[in-house]
């Protein structure tokens, strides 16, 4: 039986709570800004193509401006001298933005643990997902946008979640 | 190499101590002797060497019972007419006082010298820009100095603004202020990446504009400088053959092969017949891969997307035979020192057939798109030219070089597995301009086909690896079953294939050009110093040759047919 306002308007009315409706928005409407550096980037380019066809999940429609973006696949190994690019790009992003770490690399650094390899890129920027493999397959990163979608529905537009967050540049 | 070179070459340089390293005559000079030694074997007809390979540095410090200076430089050139391939060789008694460029020489040198000062803190007199390339100006150090900790990580906070480069840049090409005000008009600076859909990877191209047209243009790379060399010493020869494949990510098993090419040549070890049919076949079905790749994302660029569609899927369907027969998509790492991973699996042959087929039916059909599409035409033909003597002097090799006229190509000229028994031929282009890089690649695939068609044809059975156990790892059943098997085994994997000491330098025609690799041992199973010559990083080197004098948006599609790949330009 209904309640409050939907007992007086009967079916024109649905309430519901207002993070389930962003989010559910948010979640099936993500628009990736490629990071591609390295190798990891051709993967993403089978994920997006036919066959894979990351379309199937919301989110083909890939940027190359981080403003029209609001999720940033970082595919390949971030150095040194490419991270505080990584940093301007991802502040240009407009919030609500998520990032997803695509490969050992941008997760921890990978085969590369030397003087110039960032060793993960979450000491750069937050991450929401990581996702194995060197390089991962397609499917891993399809699962990895499942995943990250899963976690959007647990938000709350009220919460900003990296307040707290500091990396080595800032 | 035979002796006659040798003995031409001591001759002419009586005071030099010159020996042979596989294919190369190493000339050690006294610093004092560099210059005139470079400058007469690049200008003397009788050794007319046009082409600079390579320029590296060697740091002795922990090289056992060394003596003399602890840096040396190392020059690597070549007369690909002659196939004479000559290695200078200097010592450095102090590396801040370093040894006189070569810049003036080679265009090459530009850039070569510049790695060798930023890896190895080596000065290079009369340089006109020696800065660091690779590793970001914050850099404090040189990471392949032996006394440089590998683990040693330096933070970037900024990056480099490059208006110097640039400025000097529109200077050297008569472009001050004033005349700019005689014109009345404004340099508009535009900064292309290294973060940039036109980029396709990290490098960053900063022009100065007049309107579109480009006055001067200076490039960074080393976004993508992830220490390949030097991680590689600290692991045994097998252990690298995964980096490798990170090298150039579109072609990993051509890597996979020429490294290992360059060990077994040192080692002196013949590989059996049938690997290296295998080694020619995945090659050649490689360099079409890369060059699908290179010329889909070209008509992307160009805005012809129905071509890319045609070449790409053809690529993606071709992950099926390679995955089934590596096991990875990307990464290959299908050779060991001294032979292959696996043989081929059973009915190779009709899955290789059918690509190939698929592959062809696509190259036809995207040339039917373009061979009289005005547009391609107008749009590419005589733009971005580069002369075939300008592309030598940089460095440049491979279909970029052919593109200009120049056939060379390892294949012909230094044939190894074989390849002079194959019937192929080199095309070459006639302007090289924008237009003979894109079609080079189409007729380069066609090639490539036909040699894979006659390799499978005379492909002969028998084993894929060599015998001796020094080198291949013994049989599953023999390590489990006895101690000499296990041991041996035990070896192998702790110590690695273990090389006579000494230094050489081996080439392969890679896709995009001359794949070589410097190599320095002291006996051990890991090198102790690993040097690649990647074919993009002094393609790379030309680009502003190239692109100065055209528009924007020329340098932009011309980026895309030299076909630059971020691994191997930066390693
Ligand atoms: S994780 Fe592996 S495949 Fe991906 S960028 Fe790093 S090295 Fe390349």
């Amino acid at each position: 039986m209904a309640l409050g306002l939907e007992a007086n308007l009967g079916d024109t009315v649905i309430t519901t709570n207002l993070d389930v409706v962003v989010n559910w928005g948010r979640q099936y409407s993500l628009w990736p800004f490629v990071f591609g550096t390295a190798c990891c980037a051709i993967e993403f380019m089978s994920a997006a193509a036919s066959q894979h066809d990351v379309s199937r999940f919301g989110a083909e429609v890939v940027r190359f401006s981080p403003r029209q973006a609001d999720l940033m696949l970082v595919c390949g190994t971030i150095t040194y001298k490419q991270a505080p690019i990584l940093k301007r790009i991802y502040e240009q992003m407009p919030d609500p933005k998520w990032v997803i770490a695509v490969g050992a690399c941008a997760s921890s650094g990978g085969i590369y643990n030397n003087y110039c390899t960032v060793q993960g890129i979450d000491t750069i920027i937050p991450v929401d997902v990581y996702v194995s493999g060197c390089p991962p397959r397609p499917e891993t990163i399809l699962d990895a946008l499942i995943r990250l979608q899963d976690q959007i529905k647990g938000e709350s537009i009220l919460k900003d979640r990296h307040k707290d967050f500091k990396g080595i540049l800032d | 190499m035979n002796t006659t070179a040798l003995e031409k070459i001591q001759a002419a340089f009586p005071d030099a101590i010159c020996k042979v390293a596989l294919d190369s005559v190493v000339i050690n000079v006294q610093p004092e002797n560099l210059e005139p030694t470079l400058s007469r074997l690049k200008n003397d007809p009788d050794f007319n060497c046009t082409l600079l390979a390579d320029v590296t540095a060697i740091d002795y410090l922990e090289y056992p019972k060394h003596q003399g200076p602890r840096f040396s430089v190392v020059y690597t050139m070549r007369n690909w007419e002659d196939n004479l391939l000559l290695q200078v060789k200097t010592p450095v008694a102090d590396p801040e006082v370093g040894v006189s460029s070569a810049a003036h020489l080679w265009g090459a040198a530009l850039w070569g010298e510049r790695e060798a000062y930023d890896q190895y803190g080596i000065n290079f007199q009369g340089h006109p820009d020696l800065r660091r390339i690779l590793n970001h100006w914050q850099f404090k150090g040189h990471p392949l100095r032996k006394d440089y900790p590998i683990e040693k990580r330096q933070i970037c906070y900024e990056t480099d603004s490059l208006e110097p480069e640039i400025r000097a840049r529109l200077a050297k090409k008569g472009v001050d202020d004033q005349t700019l005000k005689d014109i009345n008009t404004e340099v508009m600076f535009l900064n292309l990446g290294p973060s940039h859909p036109a980029t396709h990877g990290a490098i960053r191209i900063l022009t100065a504009l007049d309107g579109e047209t480009i006055l001067a243009n200076v490039n960074e790379i080393g976004y993508l400088h992830r220490g390949f060399e030097k991680n590689s010493e600290k692991m045994t020869y097998n252990q690298i053959i995964p980096m490798t494949d990170r090298l150039n990510y579109c072609s990993s098993m051509i890597n996979n092969i020429a490294y290992v090419k360059a060990i077994e040549s040192w080692l002196g070890v013949t590989i059996t017949e049938r690997a290296q049919f295998m080694r020619v076949v995945l090659t050649e079905f490689y360099r079409v891969l890369d060059h699908l790749v290179c010329i889909s994302a070209a008509f992307v660029d160009i805005g012809g997307l129905t071509g890319y569609w045609y070449l790409y899927n053809e690529k993606e369907a071709a992950y099926d035979f390679i995955s089934r027969l590596t096991g990875a998509r990307l990464t290959s790492s299908f050779t060991r020192v001294g032979g292959m991973y696996r043989d081929f699996y059973d009915g190779w042959k009709e899955d290789m057939e059918h690509h190939i087929k698929t592959i062809e039916q696509g190259i036809d059909d995207a040339l039917t798109l373009i061979a009289a599409n005005r547009i391609l035409h107008d749009r590419t033909q005589g733009v971005c030219v580069i002369s075939g003597e300008t592309a030598l002097s940089y460095g440049v090799t491979g279909p970029v070089l052919r593109a200009s006229g120049v056939p060379y190509d390892l294949r012909k000229d230094a044939p190894y597995y074989n390849y002079e028994s194959f019937d192929f031929e080199i095309p070459v282009g006639s302007t090289g301009d924008i237009y003979d890089r894109f079609m080079i690649r189409f007729f380069e695939m066609k090639e490539s086909i036909s040699i894979i068609r006659q390799a499978m044809k005379s492909i002969p059975e028998g084993p894929i690896n060599v015998t001796d156990s020094q080198v291949v790892l013994p049989k599953k059943e023999d390590v489990y079953s006895n101690i000499e098997g296990l041991a041996n085994h035990f070896k192998l994997i702790f110590e690695g294939v273990k090389t006579p000491p000494g230094e050489w330098y081996d080439a392969f025609e890679a896709a995009n050009g001359e794949l070589g690799f410097h190599f320095v041992s002291d006996g051990s199973g890991k090198p102790y110093k690993l040097k690649v010559r990647p074919p993009c990083f002094y393609t790379m080197g030309a680009f502003h040759k190239m692109v100065e004098g055209n528009m924007i948006a020329d340098a932009v599609i011309n980026l895309s047919c030299i076909n630059i790949i971020g691994g191997e330009l930066d390693r």
